[in-house]
C-alpha cells in the first residue's frame, strides 16, 4: 500500500518505476475525482452565490454572467464582521477549555486505566444523548438569573460542556494508539507527568489534537440551537446571520448561498491549515 | 455605512464615550422576520434615528421559524431580551390574553388609527383594543398566465370557481415544456399546505370543529375538497408537488412553469418586478377561486408590530412601532425604494395614493380580497374559532402540521383519501382531549 | 516485579483521580441538572402558552406520547435513518481514508475538499441539496438523469427517507473521514513494509492490517455519530417536514410535532427522557459489539 509513498519507493528498475508511475496517476484521477463528487454541491454553492436569484432557479448550467449582486445585498444587510467575530471567539474559546480539561482527563484514561474507567467513558458520551429542547426552558431561565443571556461567555460554557464528552473520546483514542514503550522510555529518564504530557505525549499525538480541535470547532461555529436561542444581537454567531437569510418570503437561493460561502470560508481555510498539521507526518513508527 | 457601527473598535469607542457622557440614549432591540419588507424597514434605520436622535435600533432579524420560537421562549419567561416583537395575526390574540403584550390605548393622533383596514385591526386587536399595529397584511388571489390564457383561447371569470379553474389547468398542462396547469402549496405545515387547504375546505362548505370543538376532518365537505386537490394536482400539478411550499412555487411561477397558482397576495410584487421574474410581462390577477360558497375561500394574514409587557423601553419601542407602521413610512419606502416595494394591505391611504395604485395594477384585488376576508366568519356552519386559515388556539401549530402530514401522505398517493383524513381526525381528537377541550 | 506494579497502580489510582477530576465533576453537573429539571417537568403540566395550567401531571404525559400510534413508525423511521447512515459513512470513510492515505498530486486540497461538506450547517446543505441538487425540475441530478434519457427523480416525494439519508450521509462522511484519516497515521509502516516483504497483496494488507488497526477509531466514529443520528432534525424539517405522511418523520420530529410546536414543555421533557432512555437501549447493544475495541 505505501509503495507509493516516495520515501519507499526506490525504483529498482525502469518497468517498475513506470508501473509505480502509472499507479500514482491512476490513483491522483481517483482521489480528485471523488473529491470533487463529494464537493460538488458546495461548489455548486458557491457558484449559485454569483448567480442573479433568477438565474439561481433556472436550470442548471456552467455558463453565465456571473455578478456581484448578492453579495451587495448581503454585505448591505449587516455586519458579517460582527458575526464572525463572534463565532470565532466562541467556537476557539470553547475548544481551548474543551481541550484544557480533556487532556488531563483522556491522559488518565488511556495511560492510568482503573476499572471504572471504561464505564466513565461511556458515561460521559450518555451525557450527549440528552436533547436540547427538552433543556432550552431551564438553562434560559438560569442564564436570565445570573445576566448569560446574550453573551459569549454564556454560549462558551454552553458549548465546552457540549463538546467535552466527545473531546475527551476522541483524545483517548488517540492517546491509546500511541505505543507505551515511548512513554515508559521517558519515565525511565525521570520525566515528571507535565513533562511527559508536555514533550512527549503532546508532540507525538498533535495529527490527534488538531483533528480533535477542529472536530469541537466546527462543531461550535455550526450549533444552531443554542446559539439561536441564548443569543440576540451582541453575542450572535454566524449560525444567526445565516438564519437571516434562510427562508424568507421570496427568492433568496442566491443571497442565502453567498452568505453561506462567506459562513464557511474561514472555517475552510482552517481546515486546509489544520490538515497539513494532521498529516506532519509525525507517525510513531517515524519516531522508533 | 452601517457596518462601520458594528466594527469592535468603534463599538468599543462608543461605549466608552457614552458612559463618559451618560448620555439619555436608549436602545430598543427589534426582532423581526427576514422577509423583504422587513429588511427594507432595517435598511431605513438611519431615517429613523436621525429623525429620533434619542433613540437607537438593534435589530435581531431570523427566519419565521426560528424567531417564533426564540420569541415565545423570552415573552414566556420574560426574559426581557426584546422591545418590540414581529408577530402574526394568530399569535396577537393567544398572546395579548396572557397579558404578554402591552395594550396599544393612546397611539399619538398624527398615527391615524382611523385609517387602518377594518378587517386587519380587528384581527389584531384582544377585548376591542389593539395590541400590535400592522406593518403589512395579505390575503389570497389567483395568479395566471395572460398569454397562455389568450393563446388556448380561455376567457378568466370575474368570479373564477374552482371546477372551471380544473377545466383551465387540464388544457394548459403539458401545452409547453415543463408547464403545470396549476401549481399548489403541498409541503406539510400549518403554515404552508394547510393555510391554502384551510382556505379550500371553507369554500367548500367545511369547517375544522363544530360549536363544541369537536373536530369535523372525516367529514364529507372535507373529503370532497381534498379529494378534489389531490386529483387537481395529481392530474395537473407540478412535479414533486408535496414538497412546494410559498417559496418553492414562486420560484416554479417566475420561471414559466405553472399556468395558474393560488397563494399569497403578497407574491404580486415579485412576480411584477422583471429582475426576479420571466413572467412579469404576461402575469394576469384573479380572485381566489371558490366552489359551494365564498366564505372564507382567501385567507387574511398580517405581520405586525408589538410591544411585550416585559420591554423595560415602552416609550421608546412605541416612538418606533408607531414610525414603521405609519403613512409617512410608507410614502418613504415608496419613494426611496419603488412604489411596488410599499408594505401593503394596512392602510386605506395607500391604496387611495395614484402613484401606488398605477405602479401596482394588482392594488385592487389585493385591497379587496383584504377588506372582504373576514376571520371572526370565514365558515358556512358556525365555529367557536377565529380565523380564516387557522383556527386561533394555541394546540393549533400542532394539530396543523400532523393534518399537513397525513395530506401530503394523500397527495403521493401512499394512503387513499378516505384514509388520511380518518387518521387525521383521531390525531386531532386526540390532541383536543390532551388539551382539555373535549373529554 | 509485582510490588512496583502494584504501587504502580495505586498512584496511579490517586493520579486517574485528580487528572480526570475536573472534566468528570463539570460533566456531572452538567447532566444532573439538565436532567433532574428534565425529569422533573416530564412530571408536571408545564406549557409555555398556557400560564395558569400547572401542577403534578403523574404519567400523564408519557401516556400521551406512548400511546401515539404514530410512536412506532417514528422509532422505526429512526432506526432505519441511523442504520443507513452509520454503514453508508463508516464503509464509505475506511475506503476513503485509505485513499485518501495515498500519496498523490494534491492530496492536500484534495482532502480538504473531501472533509468539507462536514463545515456546512445542517439548514444550509438541506437547502442545497431540496432546491439544487434533487428537485425535480431544475436540480442538478434531474438535469443529469435527463441529458442521459433517464426520467428525472422526484426524490421528496417517491423516496423520501432515502433523500434523508443521502443528505445525512453526505454531511457525516467527511467526519468519518477525518477520524479515520487521522488514526491511520499512527499505523506501523514497518509493519506493513514487513508483511509486503513475506509477499501479502494490497488486500490481505487492509484486512490484516489496516482494519484492525482502524478498529478503535471506527468504534468511535459509530457512538459519536450515533448520538448526533438519532437526533436529526434540521435536514427533516427543511425539505419533507416528516412527510408525505409519517414517512420521514423521526423521534425527534415527532417530539417537535407533539411537544414544542405547542410549547408543552411538560410533554416535551417526557418525550426527551424516551429518547435517553432508547439512547441508552441502543447504546448498549452497539457497546456490546464495539466494547472489545476499546480495549488493548
Amino acid at each position: 500500500m505505501t509503495t507509493l509513498s516516495s520515501k519507499t519507493t526506490a525504483p529498482r528498475s525502469v518497468s517498475g518505476w513506470r508501473s509505480a508511475q502509472s499507479k500514482r496517476i491512476l490513483l491522483t484521477l481517483l482521489g480528485w475525482s471523488v473529491a470533487l463528487v463529494i464537493f460538488f454541491p458546495i461548489f455548486w454553492m458557491i457558484l449559485t452565490g454569483f448567480k442573479t436569484e433568477t438565474a439561481a432557479i433556472a436550470d442548471p448550467t456552467l455558463i453565465f454572467s456571473p455578478t456581484l449582486e448578492s453579495y451587495q445585498a448581503v454585505h448591505a444587510r449587516s455586519g458579517y464582521t460582527r458575526f464572525a467575530l463572534n463565532s470565532v471567539a466562541v467556537a476557539f474559546g470553547s475548544t481551548f477549555f474543551a481541550l484544557l480539561i480533556a487532556i488531563p482527563s483522556a491522559y488518565a484514561m488511556a495511560f492510568l486505566p482503573t476499572k471504572r474507567t471504561k464505564g466513565t467513558l461511556l458515561w460521559m458520551l450518555s451525557t450527549k444523548m440528552l436533547p436540547s429542547v427538552g433543556v432550552l426552558v431551564p438553562i434560559y431561565l438560569i442564564f436570565r438569573d445570573v445576566g448569560l443571556l446574550d453573551t459569549r461567555t454564556g454560549l462558551i460554557i454552553i458549548y465546552t460542556l457540549m463538546n467535552l464528552p466527545i473531546v475527551v473520546w476522541m483524545l483517548y483514542t488517540f492517546f491509546k494508539d500511541m505505543p507505551k514503550d515511548i512513554l515508559e522510555a521517558g519515565r525511565m529518564d525521570g520525566a515528571s507527568t507535565l513533562q511527559e504530557v508536555f514533550f512527549l505525549l503532546l508532540p507525538l499525538t498533535l495529527p490527534g489534537i488538531a483533528s480533535t480541535g477542529l472536530l469541537s470547532i466546527i462543531l461550535s461555529w455550526n450549533e444552531a440551537f443554542w446559539s439561536l436561542n441564548l443569543t440576540t444581537s451582541k453575542a450572535a454567531p454566524l449560525t444567526a446571520y445565516i438564519a437571516s437569510f434562510s427562508s424568507p418570503e421570496g427568492l433568496f437561493w442566491a443571497k442565502l448561498s453567498a452568505a453561506s460561502t462567506m459562513a464557511i470560508a474561514p472555517i475552510l481555510i482552517l481546515g486546509w491549515m489544520t490538515q497539513k498539521q494532521m498529516v506532519r507526518g509525525l507517525t510513531f513508527g517515524a519516531v522508533k | 455605512m452601517r457596518l462601520a457601527r458594528h466594527l469592535p473598535v468603534t463599538t468599543l469607542a462608543a461605549a466608552i464615550a457614552m458612559s463618559g457622557h451618560a448620555q439619555a440614549q436608549t436602545e430598543i432591540t427589534v426582532a423581526t422576520v427576514n422577509n423583504n419588507d422587513m429588511v427594507i424597514m432595517q435598511s431605513l434605520t438611519d431615517a429613523f434615528e436621525d429623525a429620533h436622535p434619542d433613540i437607537t435600533l438593534d435589530w435581531v432579524v431570523l427566519e419565521e421559524n426560528v424567531l417564533r420560537q426564540r420569541m415565545t421562549t423570552d415573552i414566556a419567561t420574560g426574559g426581557g431580551q426584546f422591545d418590540v416583537m414581529t408577530i402574526g395575526t394568530y399569535e396577537v390574540p393567544i398572546w395579548a390574553e396572557r397579558g404578554w403584550l402591552s395594550p396599544l390605548d393612546n397611539l399619538p393622533d398624527d398615527y391615524n388609527e382611523g385609517d387602518l383596514l377594518a378587517s386587519v385591526r380587528d384581527g389584531l386587536s384582544y377585548e376591542d383594543r389593539l395590541h400590535a399595529l400592522p406593518f403589512y397584511a395579505e390575503s389570497s388571489m389567483m395568479y395566471y398566465r395572460q398569454d397562455l390564457f389568450e393563446k388556448a383561447g380561455i376567457e378568466m371569470s370575474e368570479q373564477p370557481t374552482w371546477e372551471e379553474v380544473r377545466e383551465w389547468a387540464g388544457q394548459l398542462h403539458g401545452s409547453e415544456e415543463g408547464l403545470a396547469g396549476i401549481c399548489l402549496r403541498g409541503k406539510p405545515g400549518w403554515g404552508e399546505n394547510m393555510a391554502f387547504v384551510s382556505t379550500l375546505v371553507n369554500t367548500y362548505g367545511g369547517r375544522w370543529f363544530d360549536e363544541e370543538w369537536n373536530p369535523e376532518l372525516n367529514s364529507e365537505e372535507w373529503v370532497n375538497a381534498i379529494q378534489f386537490y389531490v386529483d387537481l394536482l395529481n392530474d395537473y400539478g407540478p412535479p414533486g408537488a408535496s414538497s412546494n411550499g410559498f417559496n418553492e412555487n414562486l420560484a416554479l411561477f417566475s420561471r414559466g412553469n405553472c399556468a395558474m397558482w393560488v397563494d399569497a397576495t403578497s407574491a404580486a410584487g415579485k412576480l411584477y418586478d422583471g429582475n426576479e421574474s420571466d413572467v412579469a410581462d404576461s402575469l394576469g390577477f384573479a380572485p381566489a377561486p371558490v366552489a359551494q360558497t365564498p366564505k372564507g375561500s382567501h385567507w387574511l394574514w398580517s405581520w405586525a408590530l408589538a410591544i411585550p409587557a416585559s420591554s423595560e423601553n415602552q416609550e421608546a419601542a412605541l416612538e418606533f412601532i408607531t414610525w414603521a407602521t405609519s403613512q409617512e413610512y410608507i410614502e418613504l419606502v415608496g419613494e426611496t425604494q419603488g412604489w411596488t416595494s410599499v408594505p401593503p394591505g394596512t392602510r386605506e391611504s395607500t391604496y387611495a395614493n395614484e402613484q401606488y395604485t398605477e405602479a401596482a395594477p394588482f392594488a385592487d384585488f389585493v385591497l379587496k380580497a383584504i377588506q372582504d376576508a373576514d376571520p371572526t366568519d370565514s365558515t358556512l356552519k358556525p365555529t367557536p374559532y377565529v380565523g380564516v386559515q387557522f383556527v386561533g388556539i394555541p394546540e393549533f401549530q400542532s394539530i396543523g402540521t400532523q393534518v399537513g402530514q397525513t395530506i401530503a401522505a394523500a397527495l403521493t398517493g401512499d394512503t387513499t383519501v378516505e384514509q388520511a383524513l380518518n387518521s387525521a381526525q383521531r390525531a386531532t381528537e386526540r390532541t383536543m382531549q390532551r388539551a382539555g377541550y373535549l373529554d | 516485579m509485582t510490588k512496583t506494579r502494584a504501587s504502580g497502580r495505586t498512584v496511579g489510582g490517586l493520579r486517574t483521580l485528580s487528572l480526570q477530576a475536573p472534566a468528570v465533576t463539570l460533566l456531572l453537573l452538567w447532566m444532573i441538572v439538565p436532567l433532574g429539571m428534565t425529569l422533573w417537568f416530564s412530571f408536571q403540566y408545564y406549557n409555555l402558552l398556557m400560564p395558569g395550567m400547572t401542577g403534578f401531571a403523574g404519567l400523564e404525559n408519557y401516556e400521551y406520547l406512548l400511546s401515539d400510534p404514530a410512536l412506532w413508525a417514528a422509532m422505526g423511521n429512526t432506526l432505519l435513518l441511523v442504520g443507513w447512515v452509520l454503514a453508508i459513512t463508516v464503509v464509505g470513510g475506511t475506503l476513503l481514508a485509505v485513499l485518501f492515505q495515498q500519496e498523490f498530486a494534491g492530496r492536500g486540497i484534495a482532502r480538504v475538499l473531501a472533509i468539507s461538506p462536514f463545515f456546512v450547517m445542517p439548514t444550509v446543505s438541506a437547502l442545497v441539496w431540496k432546491n439544487m441538487m434533487m428537485h425535480p425540475s431544475n436540480g442538478v441530478l434531474a438535469w443529469l438523469a435527463e441529458s442521459i434519457g433517464l426520467p428525472a427523480v422526484d426524490w421528496f416525494s417517491s423516496l423520501p427517507l432515502t433523500s434523508i439519508v443521502i443528505i445525512v450521509a453526505w454531511q457525516w462522511l467527511p467526519f468519518a473521514l477525518l477520524i479515520l484519516l487521522t488514526a491511520m497515521q499512527s499505523l506501523d509502516e514497518d509493519q506493513v513494509e514487513a508483511a509486503r516483504m513475506d509477499g501479502a497483496g494490497p488486500i490481505a494488507i487492509f484486512f490484516f492490517i489496516t482494519l484492525p488497526h482502524l478498529k478503535r477509531a471506527i468504534s468511535v466514529v459509530i457512538m459519536i455519530e450515533m448520538i448526533f443520528l438519532l437526533t436529526i432534525f434540521a435536514e427533516i424539517f427543511v425539505t419533507t417536514s416528516g412527510g408525505p405522511g409519517l414517512a420521514t418523520t423521526n423521534l425527534a420530529y415527532l417530539i417537535y410535532i407533539r411537544a414544542l410546536l405547542d410549547f408543552d414543555v411538560g410533554t416535551a421533557s417526557a418525550g426527551g427522557v424516551i429518547a435517553i432512555i432508547l439512547a441508552n437501549i441502543v447504546a448498549i447493544f452497539l457497546v456490546r459489539m464495539v466494547a472489545k475495541n476499546l480495549e488493548d
